[in-house]
């Protein structure tokens, strides 16, 4: 599975770093999302679609490959 | 359960749906929309889209395909009409009645509008697209309420040219919400960018040509946003029997009655965090709200969770960014606890009671935010959180 995050989109509320931290973080500057690992481990694919469902800009999906 | 209903097809019905899938649910799954359009946000509405920097193809929460994978009896252009809780079933506006096992209740709010006719208000992507096309250089708008949504239209007015008046009959807007001090900070930026911003004024009607105060004065106007907040969507669960009263008064599960939870700006819930009752108008609610409904409704009754989230807004303001976390309205205390008010760059944090319950940062890392937000959902004691000797950034004492 591929992660895509859709920059323009992104509003900086951090909901994606709190759900996958290890997948997800945000720039300093602006708090924009910072994509870690575009094709996470499978034991992480259920944050990421945590992730999916409750980022506010509707930013993030998850893709099969 | 073999017939799930979503009433309303916004952040929070659509989250409900994709919820249910995602935990297996695997029976006629109907969403039931009022708008023609498929899902989208509105958050856009009045930044990206009343400023034309996005086209409406950037509106819908999720692709069709995505959509479409969520195998949903879709109803969209329909409104709910009726609830018979007994039958179990849901009226719909065309006569039709569909039959449920369980419901899931996201109709949302509409705006509240002021006498007179002529005015705009900003909920759906058709009023948004209606404002935008008024906002030529040089016109003339009146924006009637400093709330979030009316200074997030007024900056974005100005930014595009038009000449900006702002009534808002509060002394300092925002000031229930974040504060007489952060208020008055973030509402400076208005007039700092050519904003004409009054406060203290009543509007009483919308006229030809303008608003008129309770004073009499007609403020003039080519056009005229009222943004003076939002009415629950309740009124086809008149004769439901449920529970309505500023929304659909629900449990800490989100639970309206058995087998129906209520999700989104619609729902009024107990919220175990902070020990109140709250419904709650924000982007990111809506989703989380979504989701736990669904997860509530689909598992057994003792197993349910209740929904306790630190609730969180944003609103994009001139070259602010405010971000709030936790549940600010009848604080006791505001105090600032990083960077400075005046360069509109700071965090405050609030106090109810012995507890810290919420923080309001501009343009701050976003290290630094979360790691309040981590405080709040450990629900920190203010002693603790806030080490004395701070700078007060004002004190509201609210009985």
């Amino acid at each position: 599975m591929r992660v895509e995050l859709d920059l323009p989109k992104c509003v900086a509320s951090g909901q994606c770093v709190m759900a996958a931290p290890d997948v997800f973080d945000q720039r300093d500057e602006d708090g924009v999302a910072i994509l870690l690992q575009e094709q996470p481990d499978d034991e992480l694919l259920d944050e990421v679609r945590e992730a999916v469902a409750i980022c506010p800009a509707a930013a993030i999906r998850l893709v099969e490959q | 359960m073999r017939r799930i209903v979503v009433v309303g097809a916004s952040a929070a019905g659509l989250a409900a749906a994709e919820t249910l899938r995602r935990e297996g649910y695997d029976g006629t799954l109907t969403l039931v929309g009022d708008e023609p359009h498929a899902p989208y946000d509105r958050p856009p509405l009045s930044k990206q889209i009343l400023a034309g920097e996005w086209s409406t193809e950037q509106l819908p929460l999720r692709p069709y395909a995505d959509l479409d994978a969520l195998d949903l009896d879709l109803r969209l252009g329909l409104a709910a009409t009726g609830l018979d809780v007994t039958d179990r079933t849901v009226r719909l506006a065309d006569g039709s009645a569909v039959p449920y096992d369980g419901l899931i209740v996201a109709t949302g709010v509409r705006p509240r509008r002021l006498p007179g006719e002529g005015a705009h208000v900003l909920r759906t992507m058709d009023d948004a697209l209606a404002l935008r096309e008024k906002l030529t250089p040089g016109s003339r708008l009146v924006v009637v309420g400093a709330g979030f949504l009316g200074a997030e239209a007024a900056a974005v007015a100005w930014r595009l040219g038009c000449e900006v008046t702002l009534l808002e009959p509060a002394p300092v807007p925002l000031a229930h919400a974040v504060g007489t001090e952060v208020g008055r900070v973030l509402s400076r930026a208005h007039r700092d960018n050519g904003v004409k911003l009054r406060t203290g004024v009543t509007v009483t009607e919308v006229t030809h040509g303008g608003v008129r105060l309770a004073d009499g004065e007609v403020v003039e106007a080519d056009e005229v946003l009222v943004a003076v907040g939002s009415l629950p969507n309740t009124e086809w669960l008149a004769d439901s029997g449920l529970a309505v009263g500023d929304g659909v008064v629900c449990d800490q599960y989100c639970e309206a009655a058995q087998g129906v939870y209520a999700a989104g700006d619609v729902a009024r819930w107990h919220n175990p965090l902070f020990g109140v009752a709250m419904r709650i108008e924000h982007r990111t609610n809506a989703a989380e709200q979504g989701m736990a409904a669904a997860r509530n409704l689909l598992t057994a009754r003792e197993d349910r969770r209740p929904f306790a989230p630190v609730p969180y807004f944003w609103s994009d303001q001139y070259d602010m960014k405010i971000q709030a976390y936790g549940h600010l309205r009848g604080h006791d205390e505001v105090v600032l606890v990083d960077g400075d008010l005046a360069e509109r760059r700071f965090v405050a944090a609030y106090r109810t009671g012995e507890k810290l319950v919420g923080v309001l940062s501009v343009g701050m890392p976003p290290k630094v935010v979360r790691g309040w937000r981590q405080a709040i959902a450990a629900g920190t004691a203010w002693d603790e959180a806030v080490p004395a000797g701070r700078p007060s950034a004002g004190t509201t004492k609210v009985a």
